[in-house]
């Protein structure tokens, strides 16, 4: 074969507009609240106000004789419709413990929001009439809240379990040397960090409507999900309706940040009321429900111990952590920690690494992925323990970084934690954001400050992050004890008209796939991303898929597209050298044109290829009409992005008010395909990620109330809070895939949190060092300086 | 977020508006709605009625009257922050109505509804205390004058009665020396506690969210006429004060921020 394949038309790498926008902005977009479905009924959930409570009775009769209600039911009346309970694909040890869990909980409710019964009716208002009439007599009894007490067991919330321990991993290949590093060190760190439950707050509620078919026993169901094919098999599963029957399209769906990648209560009550009442049935979430009822993100307990050296290089790196499950497992709930279990000790060589992690079960809302899922988690522990050893060993927080970075010519490295890095260049990254940030004017400025004896203190916050993404490969999330693969497929077919048709088993929601698998399908075949159609989101249009999490997307189904896309052209070339009487290694490809080296004149667009392959007139010998390709991709490793990241924050210290005046950030992706669209998911990760170090945090109280579930209270950054971030970025691709990328979804959740906090602590540090949490509210910034005044 | 049902009226004249609430006290009248309708989706309001007033838009303005400003009650937030006259002659309200909640707000919200309303948490409420306002009120009997001072009574109680409608806010006009402070961790918050103050003769220094009801600070106002400095003034800002606490803040930290912040107020001040 030639080199015509590896061609590119320069479209890869150009800055260009979504495609997806118009519809979304003019509101021509269908989301699944939008969807007319005449004669459909609508279910309303009544919940548990109790975090801890015994069901005695539910009694319904007023709410059955409400206007407009067609049925109420209880775990009881709905127990012969579920095959099995809501599935947990992440089984992280052989003796994990899970309740069985079903969409409605029957005996006690183990969370504020945990469903209790169904009402079923003609329109949403009268469905929520008759949801307030339903009247449930609970015993409550104490709630578990807090992370450590649980694990006393003091007070067991799942008695069958006998415990609220779910389980202990354990990562410690070197028992020994990591003892022996810590009794040799000249520096020892040790840590407590708490990692604040988070609200997903996706732009769009969940939504989900369950349509059946007028013939055949089929059902369409609709859902605001990030994993249309993943909700296929465990609907069927938990159902027990045969996945054949079962089609699943995720409409235009606005954001998700992990919240829907699960198997809700609500899919699978919408999925079974459907059957029974044989008519359409849908619900969307309400705002303060999906605060209760939708997953949350974090939720840990970190403790990390960081030996260094005299110089501050490292010896060992040790974390123990303990990750809030809440009430019950949802789809991988007791496996988020994991992700993070191998980057505890970040961008930095280290000869020795352990970790622990166990999992408790707490009256609050079950916790599952949310952006970044356990990288942040890791990232936040290493790089605040890193700047206290760099206190510590009294060096510059940049200079400490550069002395235990992962040396560029060690790649791909071994880590101690068993992984392998795939390529990395730190130090000329980290350079870069000092320089374009103008690191040692602002340390300038901080001093100025100082002598001056102002009261709002410059604080400059350093944050090198590296995280495994690009979810993938299989065979290392078999190894995991995941439930599924990692792969993505691809089919790329070019119609007789010459219209391409792309399919991908990604499930975009917010990420721009139509426009970016337009842009490498376009590159490599030469022709308009206008004739390029990108079908998705649909499990009869697209059969295969592993969806959209994890930074995974372009890695994974990108790369399978590119590759699917060869095929094509392999296929063209065949048919175009066999039409034009030449040899395929004297054709050339240009502009969607092939022609004959030396022959100007002898040229075939791919169009009339594309016809020729249709007609099936003229092919050559065992080539098979029409012109299409699919591909099913399963990538040797993971992708590890990296960048630097740096905050300039001014602390009012009379009120505790954190200013985030600057943002830099210099992140590495390998190649970028939109640039635009790159920096796009930095600028939204960086505001999550913010917004956990300075606003967001779900507040429990003691009795395991959730005490701010609107908006008015839950504090999501908005343009406002944040300054214009300003980004750089350089070039290391990865060797893991055709395209040499690397994910980004995640990196701007990932660095920000420590970049920020590391700058409040650093613009207090001349009044000494204050222990603080996120978020860092005004109240709880003046408490720590009181505290260090004290 | 489904309200529990109720009636809608929509009233065509203040007169009419009066004669449709009638001795209905399960009805509330509505103008932007910006207070209300969060407290009926989240069920925490169940008016059997509701009158609408918001076009009455007779009652949007803002004109000098006898040297004095008369805005009229369903003047919204907008229209005050971009106001000629109010931006000449008592820049705070246009200063602090600019940053009530978000554009969006500000665009549907009014001025007389913040105030009907009632919330200590508000801040056009504080701002009208610290400029001495006088509030007019229509009923069936006619009009009649409330001192801004004797207005609010209880959290979300004020001193119109159910069927009197706030037709008209009066201040004083030539303010020269002012100060609003706010301090709320995002643009569109509420104030954690806010600061109104000014000076117009005597000093006088309103609170925001020290209290259930928008509050003069008593301590500061007297230490100033005392002749104390402003410094001392500040450090008595939440005398005899029972702030709430809060995810926001605590009792505590309320009471600092309140004096910091009437302290950087008085500074502002001529």
């Amino acid at each position: 074969m030639t080199t015509i394949s590896n061609a590119s038309s320069g479209v890869i790498g150009q800055p260009m507009l979504r495609r997806e926008d118009p519809k979304l902005l003019s509101g021509e977009a269908r989301f699944t609240d939008d969807l007319k479905i005449p004669g459909a009924l609508w279910i309303g959930l009544v919940r548990s106000p109790f975090a801890n409570a015994k069901i005695i009775s539910i009694d319904t009769q007023d709410a059955k004789a409400s206007p407009g209600i067609v049925a109420v039911y209880v775990a009881s009346d709905l127990q012969s419709q579920w095959a099995g309970p809501i599935p947990s694909a992440w089984q992280v040890t052989p003796d994990m413990k899970s309740p069985a869990h079903y969409p409605l909980a029957s005996g006690k409710a183990n969370y504020v929001g945990d469903p209790v019964a169904v009402v079923v009716g003609n329109s949403p208002s009268e469905v929520a009439d008759a949801v307030a009439l339903v009247d449930v007599s609970y015993e409550e009894l104490p709630a578990v809240v807090d992370l450590e007490e649980a694990l006393t067991d003091a007070n067991v919330i799942h008695e069958e379990l006998g415990t609220n321990k779910c389980y202990v991993w354990e990562l410690n290949p070197n028992p020994q040397g990591i003892e022996d590093a810590f009794k040799s060190a000249a520096h020892v760190v040790k840590e407590r960090y708490i990692q604040q439950r988070l609200i997903p707050a996706a732009m769009e509620p969940r939504s989900v409507a369950v349509v059946p078919s007028p013939m055949g026993g089929d059902y369409t169901l609709y859902s605001a999900t990030q994993i249309p094919h993943i909700l296929k098999v465990m609907t069927a599963l938990t159902v027990g309706i045969s996945e054949s029957k079962i089609r699943v399209i995720a409409p235009s769906v606005g954001g998700g940040f992990g919240s829907k990648l699960d198997v809700y209560p609500e899919e699978l009550l919408c999925l079974a009321l459907a059957r029974k009442h044989k008519v359409p049935v849908r619900w969307t979430e309400e705002r303060t429900e999906g605060a209760q009822a939708t997953i949350q993100g974090r939720g840990q307990v970190q403790y990390i111990e960081l030996a260094a050296d005299k110089d501050g290089k490292l010896l060992g790196v040790r974390a123990d952590i303990i990750a809030d499950m809440g009430g019950y497992q949802q789809l991988i709930t007791a496996g988020v920690p994991l992700l993070g279990a191998f980057l505890y000790h970040g961008a930095y060589h280290t000869p020795t690494y352990a970790f622990k992690c166990t999992g408790v079960y707490t009256n609050k809302t079950p916790t599952d992925a949310y952006r970044g899922a356990g990288r942040p988690e890791a990232t936040y522990a290493i790089e605040r323990a890193m700047d206290s050893l760099a206190k510590a060993a009294g060096v510059d927080p940049a200079e400490i970084r550069r002395r235990n970075f992962i040396p560029t010519e060690s790649f791909p490295y071994n880590s101690p934690a068993g992984l392998v890095f795939d390529s990395g260049n730190y130090g000329p990254n980290l350079d870069q954001a000092l320089a374009a940030v103008g690191y040692d004017a602002l340390r300038a400025e901080q001093e100025k400050r100082r002598a001056e004896g102002s009261t709002k203190h410059l604080g400059i916050g350093l944050s090198f992050f590296v995280e495994m993404c690009g979810l993938a490969p299989s065979r290392v999330l078999a190894s995991l004890n995941y439930a599924a693969g990692g792969w993505e497929s691809a089919t790329v077919r070019i119609l007789p008209t010459s219209k391409v048709q792309v399919v991908t088993g990604t499930a975009p929601h917010g990420q721009g796939h139509e426009t970016v698998w337009s842009m490498i399908v376009a590159d490599k075949l030469g022709i308009s991303v206008d004739d390029i159609e990108v079908l998705h989101s649909d499990t009869s249009i697209a059969p295969h898929g592993m969806d959209t999490y994890g930074s995974r997307s372009l890695s994974v189904g990108g790369s399978a597209i590119h590759i699917a896309t060869e095929r094509v052209l392999e296929k063209a070339q065949k048919i175009a050298a066999h039409l034009l009487e030449a040899s395929e290694d004297d054709l050339e490809y240009q502009g969607g044109t092939f022609s004959v080296k030396g022959s100007p004149d002898k040229t075939m667009p791919l169009a009339a290829i594309a016809f020729e392959a249709f007609t099936a007139h003229n092919l050559p010998d065992g080539v098979e009409p029409n012109l299409e390709a699919s591909t099913t991709w399963d990538p040797p490793n993971f992708t590890f992005p990296f960048g630097s990241h740096i905050a300039v924050v001014e602390v009012d210290e009379e009120t505790g008010k954190v200013d985030l005046l600057r943002y830099m950030a210099v992140d590495d992706c390998g190649p970028r395909v939109n640039p635009m669209i790159v920096e796009g998911q930095i600028h939204g990760g960086l505001a999550q990620g913010i917004g956990q170090a300075l606003y967001e945090e779900a507040v429990y109280d003691s009795a395991g109330n959730l005490l701010n579930a609107t908006f008015a209270d839950y504090l999501l950054p908005s343009a406002a809070e944040l300054p214009t971030f300003e980004l750089g970025n350089t070039v290391t691709p990865s060797p893991t895939n055709p395209l040499g990328v690397k994910g980004i979804g995640e990196a701007g959740a990932i660095a920000s949190p420590p970049a920020v906090m590391n700058a409040v602590v650093d613009a207090l540090s001349h009044i000494g060092t204050i222990q603080i949490e996120m978020p860092a509210s005004p109240e709880r910034v003046w408490k720590a300086i009181q505290a260090v005044r004290a | 977020m489904y309200p529990a049902s109720f009636n809608y009226l929509r009233a065509s004249s203040v007169r009419e508006a009066i004669s449709m609430i009638g001795d209905n006290e399960d009805a509330k009248f509505i103008a932007g709605g910006h207070s209300l309708v969060p407290l009926m989706k989240l069920r925490l309001a169940t008016p059997s009625t509701l009158i609408d007033i918001g076009r009455l838009s007779e009652l949007s303005y803002v004109r000098e009257d006898g040297g004095q400003i008369a805005i009229g009650a369903l003047t919204r937030h907008r229209d005050l922050e971009i106001s000629p006259v109010l931006n000449a002659k008592a820049p705070i309200i246009a200063k602090v109505a600019g940053q009530v909640g978000d554009p969006s707000v500000r665009h549907k919200g009014t001025i007389g509804g913040s105030i009907a309303h009632g919330d200590g948490a508000s801040d056009l409420p504080a701002a009208a205390l610290a400029l001495d306002a006088v509030f007019v009120a229509e009923g069936p009997s006619g009009r009649r004058e409330i001192k801004s001072t004797d207005f609010h009574k209880g959290f979300l109680e004020t001193a119109l009665e159910p069927n009197e409608v706030l037709v008209e806010i009066r201040i004083p006009s030539n303010i020269k020396s002012w100060s609003f402070q706010k301090f709320n961790r995002r643009a569109q918050d509420w104030a954690i506690v806010g600061v109104a103050a000014v000076k117009n003769g005597s000093t006088r220094v309103a609170l925001i969210n020290m209290g259930s009801i928008p509050l003069r600070a008593a301590g500061t106002e007297s230490a100033i006429q005392s002749g104390a400095s402003l410094k001392e003034a500040a450090s008595q800002a939440d005398l005899g004060l029972d702030p709430p606490g809060d995810l926001n803040a605590t009792v505590e930290f309320r009471r600092h921020l309140a004096r910091v912040l009437v302290g950087r107020a008085l500074e502002e001040l001529d």
